[in-house]
């Protein structure tokens, strides 16, 4: 067993309003950040875990994001890295 | 008629559901504490408004897997009314039953005050004692209340008839599907495939009693009187 920690990525789904995003968004243009097409504001979700390997660290983070860190209906996750902890 | 009303850590509205009961319906009600897994043989159960687990990762999403969950999923799917009000609407959906979503208001602001909401069906044990298209006035009390779900699931539960409360009455200039949250299809309540489960934002147990602004919800009550079989 080795120890891990797997920093997970929430983010709103695509095409589901984000009245949080939209309003950073529309703040960082009032900032004079003209460029900035779209923003979404999610969780960043960081987990340590003992497990076999990396490969079976990673498997069970995305189980528990599937259960539990993300909503299915309204939310997709990733996972962002995965290290040794 | 036996209703047991939920208490999770943050519920806060238990209290609220159990003086419509009590008070003004007349019937019997007991407080199920959230880790026990005992339903003291209720034949309505009341997932009352709050914020559960502080809200938590997301509205509900912890409160799902209280020990109680596991008995009141299995009440339901063995056909056992559940009311889920506001926090409890958050809780049924995360636990699957119903489906949707609730997430943050579009105006990313905590909305408080008494709504129009428009009964759009008679038909459910919930809803028998109001007539089909009655605008009723119950309060509203939440952050995140705006119902999402893709656009197949909204078309199947119109079909079915599943939507039982729309918001109403917006501003002169509003568009059809209006709603002070940004709920899609101005969706406040739904109802699941075997009619048994009742979700809404909205507070039916706030709204009692002329003295609270509102009487209207109390026919909520009364219809689940009139129907459920003891």
């Amino acid at each position: 067993m080795s120890r891990y920690r797997i920093a997970v990525h929430i983010t709103p789904r695509r095409g589901i309003l984000d009245p949080q995003g939209k309003t950073v968004a529309d703040a960082l243009h009032t900032l004079g950040f003209a460029a900035v097409r779209d923003v979404h504001v999610g969780r960043h979700i960081v987990v340590e875990l003992d497990a076999g390997d990396r490969k079976a660290a990673e498997q069970s983070t995305r189980e528990m994001c599937a259960k539990l860190l993300a909503n299915p209906v309204t939310e997709d996750f990733e996972i962002a890295s995965v290290e040794a902890a | 008629m036996k209703f047991g009303i939920v208490t999770f850590p943050g519920s806060n509205c238990d209290y609220d559901a159990y003086q419509a009961v009590v008070e003004q319906l007349g019937e019997e009600a007991v407080y199920l504490w959230h880790k026990d897994h005992d339903l003291k043989q209720c034949d309505v159960i009341v997932l009352p408004g709050g914020f559960s687990y502080g809200d938590y990762l997301r509205a509900g999403a912890i409160a799902r897997f209280s020990p109680v969950m596991r008995d009141v999923v299995a009440f339901a799917k063995r056909g056992g009314p559940v009311l889920a009000i506001c926090n409890g609407f958050q809780i049924a959906c995360e636990a699957g039953l119903l489906p949707g979503a609730l997430l943050r208001n579009a105006s990313l602001k905590f909305i408080c005050e008494l709504v129009r909401l428009r009964v759009e069906t008679s038909d459910t044990m919930f809803t028998n004692r109001y007539d089909a298209g009655a605008l009723i006035r119950i309060p509203i009390a939440h952050g995140d209340g705006r119902y999402t779900a893709d656009e197949a699931t909204l078309d199947r539960l119109e079909g079915e008839g599943r939507v039982v409360f729309r918001y109403a009455g917006g501003p002169a200039d509003a568009d059809e599907w209006w709603s002070p949250n940004g709920s899609m299809r101005a969706i406040a309540g739904i109802i699941n495939e075997t009619g048994n489960v009742l979700g809404m934002m909205p507070h039916p147990e706030r709204a009692v009693d002329p003295l609270l602004g509102s009487a209207d919800g109390l026919a909520l009550f009364e219809s689940m009187l009139a129907r459920v079989a003891v």
